[in-house]
């Protein structure tokens, strides 16, 4: 039924990676050297696969959009990485991580891929040890964890709360030293619009120097896509600001297809919008839930006094709060998993129970862990994020509680890939957040930064050379080949429309309307209805952004608003394509919540008997509806149960 | 509890149109601000006024809004990252500012950062330093295991201290020399901290040292105004043991 090939090796789940790397081709080191690869974004997947290809002597040529492969957004990452080290000697295994990621991702993943993530996973921790990243310590000197969300081990790596800063830090590092070599030739402030194909294969790319805006040509043999999340679909995120979806949205158009695109998580413990001038969501790490308990009042009308700012949480006695989620999950409690958590707030706001001016906030106490433990204890634990909380909301957490809310924070959804890590175009490829490959429906915390660092590092550079074994006899590629000149007029042609429309409203304008119509009908909680509509909103929405944008400044100059616009015409199809997903999977699995798929208590209810598949969307052209093509995933050692967490 | 609306400021910002423009200072009026707000944010406001106005907005660096990605980069009020302590630019809020006040915003002013455009500028020259030495050479896989090398918990904070830099460039912005000690102070205390980064110690501190005067990075006369404005607190004590490693590094040439 499916077309889809996910070149999944045969054999025991155990063995499937080493027989794959046995039976895969490897290119000879002289050979190498005459083969380029092009590697788009510099994060912890990109920055750790340049480094590794440009050592095993490829001709790499790699790109950022911002001033630095140092800036991307990996370098945010605060709580941890996983690996299966069992250092701790709590029977953590390779096995148990592969098992606590399939259950967690609600089994939407593939076992084989998942399995070799966990297999790779020590490896990661020598190498960056051995890069000279500052990993926590034990007095003794060994290395040191913390236990993370949802898991009975304790396997969590961590540099104090700038884990993803300070392994960015050693895969660029890595990549310095690639630079000073001339092995990797870095592009930095330069964004690609486009992909080349010749003969079907992916050739090339078509980027733009934003520092002069001069569109440019470069050719490879290989194509490597690692560009990051889509998460700023929804305009406020915990992403940062330049994050977007259209490195994998244009190799979506050449024909790679797009991988459950409806799967995005939402973190519960963001600091809340304060405003309509809102940029930009704030993620407060998840560890707080260790000690703070979450409640809203009990009653209604203490709800509204809060909102108007008539009393304050500390007026409130402990008999009229609700700590809805001791209440409704007694056994788990303040440490569900991300979605249950996240609607659990939803729903007592919708309810008229939300807290701050707004409505949309609930607490988090420290008060009770300060009475048991002892301020210096929490101080201890958690300053740097006490001290956060209060430079942003002017609010004192040791005295008051904090007050949080659920945002859109990671997507797991993104390009398909193959076992290879090779798109549905042969030569391109795409690794880290980018694809759809590992997490399923949700992802378990610190497990991106493993996955990035896995792909880059261990996977990659291995799979790739499967592929350039057949191209040693390619010649260097022409960019004055026909295709390069048509794709180039394309992209002109695409930004000079935006830039000539010449409307009234700026980009943010539509960024903000298409993030409310994502939050409210493609966000925490979705159905039938808000579905549809979403799709014929956001097609309305398009169509006035072409009518009605405006574009200040000069096409050929640095202009960011020339930049934002390109990215927000993306978002503004794979919004929908996002809907169109979502609507299909008329289940609740993971971070993707139907309302017509839930338990009798309206918890979440997936339905194994007719989605267990990776939806992978095929484009079809921009008139056309895109198909939709379904890999059956297929368990041969993880028996299907509903998660529980009553 | 909502937050205090500034109903009028004044922002009189560096307009400078690409590296070969003069510059100038416009000044600009923003009405409406939450003091809630974020000082980028009042900054997004002015340029949508701007955009509004079929003007070009004023251009300035930023990403992650949260502090860590060094990329914002703003000199307000005489102070890069302006008047707060251990904060960037992006963490900044408008409750450091009054009704009515005028604020001044200008890019970080060094011979080896150049501006690209208004408020931007160019720190290429710090992926420089970094290329000249800033890592351990190794190659992906062959290392041994993670706990093979035991190190002490102290020397992991303290190198953890030093890798706290974000490469904004404050200090060198901060500095009447413009020097760029504290940037490579931090990078090289941090792998000399560590038993992986040793091996190289030396040669690193040399190599990093030449091309930082090569770029034309001014010489260091222990003000301390980098460390007064660094948002990471990173400690002028990185610049002495720089100090020393240079040293050992030149004696044993
Ligand atoms: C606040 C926050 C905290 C997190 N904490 C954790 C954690 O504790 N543990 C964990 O495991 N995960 C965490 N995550 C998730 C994790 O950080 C990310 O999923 C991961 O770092 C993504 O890495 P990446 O290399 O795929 O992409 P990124 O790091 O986002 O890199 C994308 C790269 O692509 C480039 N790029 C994008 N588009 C283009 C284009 N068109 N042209 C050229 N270049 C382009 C960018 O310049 C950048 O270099 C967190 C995420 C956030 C937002
Ligand atoms: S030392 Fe401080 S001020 Fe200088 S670049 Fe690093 S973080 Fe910025
Ligand atoms: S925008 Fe990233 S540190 Fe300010």
């Amino acid at each position: 039924m499916s077309i889809l090939n996910s070149k999944i090796p045969e054999g025991p789940l155990a063995e499937k990676w080493s027989r794959h790397k046995a039976a895969i081709k490897v290119v000879s080191p002289a050979n190498k050297r005459k083969l380029d690869v092009i590697v788009v974004g510099t994060g912890l997947a990109g920055g750790s696969a340049a480094a590794s290809l440009a050592e095993l002597g490829y001709n790499v040529h790699a790109f950022c959009y911002q001033d630095s492969p140092r800036r991307a957004h990996s370098i945010a990452a605060q709580g941890g990485i996983n690996a299966a080290k069992n250092y701790q000697n709590d029977n953590d295994s390779i096995y148990r991580l592969f098992y606590d990621t399939i259950k967690g991702g609600d089994y939407r993943a593939r076992e084989a891929n998942v399995y070799r993530l966990a297999e790779v996973s020590p490896n990661i921790i020598d190498q960056c040890v051995a890069q000279g990243v500052p990993f926590g310590r034990e007095y003794g000197g060994t290395l040191a964890n913390r236990s993370f969300g949802g898991v009975l081990v304790s396997r969590t790596f961590y540099a104090r709360g700038q884990t993803g800063q300070q392994l960015l830090l050693g895969c660029y590092a890595a990549m310095n030293r690639q630079i000073a070599k001339g092995s990797i030739k870095m592009y930095t402030r330069h964004e690609m619009l486009d992909i080349v194909k010749i003969d079907g294969k992916a050739r090339g790319i078509i980027a733009r120097d934003m520092t002069t805006g001069e569109i440019k040509r470069f050719g490879g043999h290989a194509v490597v896509i690692a560009s990051g999340g889509y998460g700023n679909v929804f305009f406020l995120s915990t992403n940062a600001m330049g994050c977007n979806g259209s490195a994998s949205w244009v190799a979506y158009k050449r024909g790679a297809y797009f991988g459950n695109p409806c799967f995005v998580q939402i973190h519960p413990t963001c600091i809340p919008v304060h405003g309509d001038q809102q940029s930009k969501l704030t993620l407060m790490s998840e560890s707080l839930r260790n000690d703070g308990r979450v409640w809203t009042p009990k009653k209604k009308e203490d709800a509204v006094k809060l909102q108007k700012g008539e009393i304050g949480p500390n007026d409130i006695a402990d008999e009229d709060r609700d700590f809805y989620l001791e209440r409704r999950y007694p056994s788990y409690g303040n440490l569900v998993p991300r979605d249950v958590a996240s609607r659990a707030a939803k729903e007592r706001c919708d309810a008229g129970f939300g807290v701050n001016n707004t409505g949309k906030a609930v607490f988090l106490d420290f008060k009770y862990a300060i009475q048991r433990l002892g301020e210096d204890v929490i101080k201890a634990r958690y300053g740097n994020l006490f001290q956060m909380y209060e430079k942003i909301t002017d609010v004192d957490p040791y005295k008051e509680p904090m007050m949080i809310y659920p945002a859109i924070h990671y997507s797991m959804g993104g390009t398909w890939v193959d076992y290879n890590l090779m798109t549905t175009v042969p030569g391109l490829y795409s690794i880290g957040e980018a694809n759809f490959s590992d997490h399923g429906a949700n992802r378990l915390g610190a497990s991106a930064l493993m996955q990035g660092l896995a792909d880059g590092y261990f996977v990659l550079p291995y799979t790739i050379g499967d592929y350039l074994a057949d191209e040693i006899m390619t010649p260097k590629v022409d960019t004055n080949a026909p295709e390069f000149e048509a794709v180039e007029k394309e992209v002109v042609g695409r930004l000079e429309k935006l830039f000539n429309i010449k409307g009234k409203n700026s980009v943010d304008h539509f960024h903000k309307q298409l993030g409310h119509i994502m939050w409210d009908k493609v966000g925490m909680s979705r159905n039938e209805q808000g579905l549809k509509e979403a799709i014929e909103e956001i097609k309305a929405l398009r169509a006035e952004f072409w009518k009605d944008v405006f574009i200040p400044g000069e096409m050929n100059t640095l202009n960011p608003e020339l930049e934002k616009a390109a990215r927000v015409a993306d978002f503004l199809e794979l919004g929908e394509l996002m809907a169109r997903d979502a609507l299909d999977r008329n289940e609740s699995c993971g971070g993707h919540y139907r309302e017509e798929s839930t338990t009798e208590e309206g918890e979440a209810k997936r339905d194994d008997e007719n989605f267990v598949y990776v939806s992978a969307w095929e484009y079809k052209g921009d008139d056309q509806e895109p198909t939709l093509h379904k890999e059956d995933l297929i368990f041969e050692n993880v028996k299907l149960v509903q998660r529980s967490y009553k | 509890m909502a937050d205090v609306i500034l109903k009028k400021i004044y922002v009189k910002v560096w307009r400078q149109s690409s590296p070969s423009d003069k510059g100038r200072f416009e000044t600009y009026e923003v009405e409406n601000v939450s003091q809630g707000s974020s000082f980028l944010e009042m900054m997004d406001i002015l340029n949508e006024k701007l955009v509004g106005e079929g003007k070009e907005p004023i251009a300035f660096d930023h990403d992650c809004r949260e502090g860590i990605c060094g990329m914002c980069s703003l000199y307000i009020n005489g102070r890069p990252h302006g008047p707060d302590t251990e904060i960037t630019t992006c963490q900044l809020h408008m409750r450091k500012f009054s009704e009515g006040e005028t604020i001044t915003v200008e890019p970080w002013r060094a011979g080896a950062f150049p501006v690209i455009k208004d408020l931007i500028v160019d720190r290429d020259a710090f992926e420089k330093i970094l290329q000249s030495g800033g890592f351990v050479s190794v190659n992906t896989g062959g290392v041994p295991d993670g706990n093979a090398i035991p190190v002490s918990y102290e020397d992991a904070e303290e190198a953890m201290d030093a890798a706290a830099c974000i490469g904004c460039g404050a200090c060198v912005s901060a500095c009447k020399n413009s020097s760029a000690m504290l940037f490579v102070s931090a990078k090289v205390s941090h792998l000399a901290k560590l038993p992986q980064g040793r091996v190289e110690a030396k040669k690193r501190a040399r190599n990093m040292v030449a091309k930082m005067d090569e770029l034309g990075f001014g010489g260091c006369t222990n003000t301390g105004a980098c460390e007064v404005e660094c948002p990471k607190a990173i400690s002028i004590s990185n610049i002495a043991r720089l100090n020393r490693e240079y040293l050992l590094a030149k004696i044993s040439e």
